[in-house]
């Protein structure tokens, strides 16, 4: 069993409630950073922790909060993105499901350290009953003195909102998630300002992921230093993954980030093998917008090393051989699954969801969309191929956020790897609309099932 | 006008704008819009934007401008149980392909439409966060997961049931 910090108590009855996740001990974080600590020694030890931002980016948590802007007189916000949109992806949902006074507890801490006394976790819409157990759980934070005026005696007031989305990937990125509390559009802004200088209502505002704030509790509850020490290099301390698709197990896991690939999709305790006695063909293990890698990359990285599900050995080899650590949302394909159609589900994704304000990405997703399309119908063209690949490189890098690269990765990966499979669909038309291209060289070498 | 809330509506109304502070009273607008498709029959007439208008003080074109951007409200009439089945790939490569065409046969609807009786509507969406329990679909406030062909049967002849009491 690996290190739990964040569902250490997930099983435990009643957890969901205050009474129990109080009597378990909750709370008591909270305590000792609001009656012993400083600001500054709090923003210290998530320093310290090294933790990186959760939603997908993985920018350090503690530098992040040290560039907020303190002009006198003008108040500032935190916001807790849980959007969770980006397919593959349903951590954030688990932990707020069964732990919400954990998150509470997290955003209590890191709203002082932050000086917000209005909070806001913005949920997406659909999540419509978790949003109420939110609400419950804040009902009982607030009835037993931890949140409110003058908490713990300290002078410190803090509320904390629900705010619920309407269904947009888009308000996941920073500053439409912004412009969507302000009741607008779900329209990226230009940066610079960064939110941290001008965010919500043009005032001092941090936006961090779900899992980032929950995990403020155990960083404070043991220190940054000791936090470190779990995991490796600069992926420290736990992560949680979402797994889905073609395994036996699929669900939320925490992990260390020492596991290797094989380990968490192989072991028991993780996703427990490939279903149906299937063979393994490819993984996107950050959620949809990171590189799609096929089993042999995956499990070794390209120069024979295993390869471990952490930030820096995910993206070992780069974008030509390698990944991203991303969302944590791991998302299994088997022997029968087809790439091209995989890739096509993504495009349609990605152009559903493009707020159009940038012409590459709003034609650029469409563009994608139909000639996926087309390949999968059995219409395609071997020019349509690098037609695919020419758009995706116009898109990347030249729109406002990064959705326009979220939507170009993953068909530029699924070319680059899967290149032979997308040629079978053009040169087998007809075959191609009722069998798959299969497994092919791209089979893990390791787990033949006998 | 006609369409208003009512005196348990109102309260919620006036709970959802006391979050933001004042003069902010905007950013209460997609919570208002939720409240006000949940009050007003499942979808947003024209003349439902224009009263959360006026109750926010805004211009109702900054409604219509947020209404129409986002997938959750309705603005056309839909069946009392809305099906909104997840399409996208981690669903798809568990099944959601099979569901889908079965739903279709059992309620002889194509996606976006809805039965004659006015009881469901289907709808196509992606991902809604629940990738590990798919296939599934969203009715109303609720996530309907691991769909199979039998629990569609179950969940189908459920809401018939409901409605049945009802009438
Ligand atoms: C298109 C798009 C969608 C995003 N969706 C989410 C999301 O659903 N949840 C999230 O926490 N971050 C999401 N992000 C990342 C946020 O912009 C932001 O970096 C993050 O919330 C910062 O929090 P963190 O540093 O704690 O990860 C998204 C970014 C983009 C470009
Ligand atoms: S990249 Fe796409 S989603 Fe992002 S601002 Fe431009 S059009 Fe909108
Ligand atoms: S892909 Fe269907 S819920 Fe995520």
């Amino acid at each position: 069993m690996g290190v739990k910090l964040l569902l250490e108590k997930a099983n435990v009855p009643g957890i969901r409630t205050y009474d129990v996740y109080r009597r378990e001990g909750g709370y008591a974080t909270a305590e000792k950073a609001l009656k012993e600590m400083t600001i500054e020694s709090i923003v210290e030890e998530v320093k310290k922790s090294g933790l990186r931002g959760r939603g997908g980016a993985g920018f350090p948590a503690g530098m992040k909060w040290s560039f907020i802007a303190k002009p006198e007189g003008v108040p500032r916000h935190l916001v807790c993105n849980a959007d969770e949109s980006e397919p593959g992806t349903f951590k954030d949902r688990y932990l707020m499901e069964f732990l919400p006074h954990l998150l509470l507890e997290g955003l209590l801490i890191s709203s002082f350290a932050l000086g917000s006394n209005d909070t806001y976790i913005y949920i997406r819409g659909e999540y419509a009953w978790v949003a109420d157990i939110l609400e419950e759980a804040i009902v009982e934070a607030t009835k037993n003195g931890w949140l409110g005026k003058n908490i713990l005696g300290t002078g410190f007031d803090c509320m904390i909102h629900v705010h619920r989305g309407a269904g947009a990937y888009i308000c996941g990125e920073e500053t439409a998630l912004i412009e969507s509390l302000e009741g607008k559009r779900g329209n990226p802004r230009i940066k610079p300002p960064f939110p941290a200088i001008q965010g919500l209502w043009m005032r001092p505002t941090v936006v961090n992921n779900v899992e980032t704030l929950a995990a403020v509790v155990p960083i404070i509850k043991m220190g940054g230093d000791e936090y470190a020490k779990i995991g490796v290099g600069r992926s420290t301390g736990t992560k949680l993954i979402s797994a889905c698709g073609n395994i036996n197990k699929p669900g939320v896991y925490e992990i260390d980030m020492t596991i290797s690939v094989e380990d968490f999709i192989y072991s028991d305790e993780y996703c427990g093998g490939i279903a149906n006695g299937k063979r393994l063909k490819a993984c996107i293990p950050g959620g949809s917008s990171v590189p799609i890698l096929p089993a042999n990359l995956l499990l070794k990285t390209a120069k024979g090393e295993t390869r471990y599900m952490n930030y820096e050995s995910l993206s070992d080899g780069g974008f030509a051989t390698g990944s991203m650590m991303g969302s944590g949302g791991f998302i299994i394909l088997d022997e029968d699954q087809c790439i091209v159609k995989n890739t096509l589900t993504l495009a349609r994704f990605y152009r559903h969801e493009s707020c159009g304000q940038c012409s590459p990405c709003r034609e650029g997703t469409g563009w994608m969309e139909k000639i996926l399309q087309k390949i999968e119908s059995g219409k395609g063209e071997v020019s349509d191929i690098d037609l695919l690949w020419d758009i995706q490189r116009k898109i990347e890098g030249n729109t406002i956020c990064p959705l326009g690269d979220a939507a170009a990765w993953p068909v530029a990966a699924a070319i680059r790897h899967f290149r032979d499979e997308f040629e079978w669909h053009i040169h087998n038309r007809a075959l191609s609309q009722t069998s798959n291209f299969g497994l092919q060289h791209y089979a893990d070498p390791i787990h033949v099932p006998a | 006008m006609s369409l208003q809330f009512n005196n348990e509506q109102m309260t919620e109304f006036k709970r959802l704008v006391a979050r933001y502070p004042e003069g902010k009273q905007k950013s209460a607008l997609l919570p208002v819009l939720h409240l006000a498709q949940d009050s007003f029959g499942g979808w947003l007439p024209t003349e439902a934007m224009d009263y959360v208008a006026i109750l926010l003080n805004i211009e109702p074109i900054e409604v219509y401008e947020v209404a129409t951007f986002y997938s959750m409200y309705n603005l056309k009439p839909v069946g009392k149980f809305v099906f909104e089945v997840c399409q996208t790939g981690p669903c798809m490569i568990s099944g959601s392909e099979n569901i889908i065409t079965y739903i279709q046969t059992q309620l002889g609807i194509q996606p976006g439409e809805t039965t004659k009786d006015g009881i469901f509507t289907l709808k196509l969406v992606e991902c809604l966060g629940a990738c590990g329990y798919a296939p599934m679909m969203q009715v109303g406030k609720i996530y309907r997961e691991h769909l199979t062909k039998e629990k569609v049967d179950a969940i189908i002849a459920e809401y018939r049931m409901q409605v049945a009491a009802q009438n």
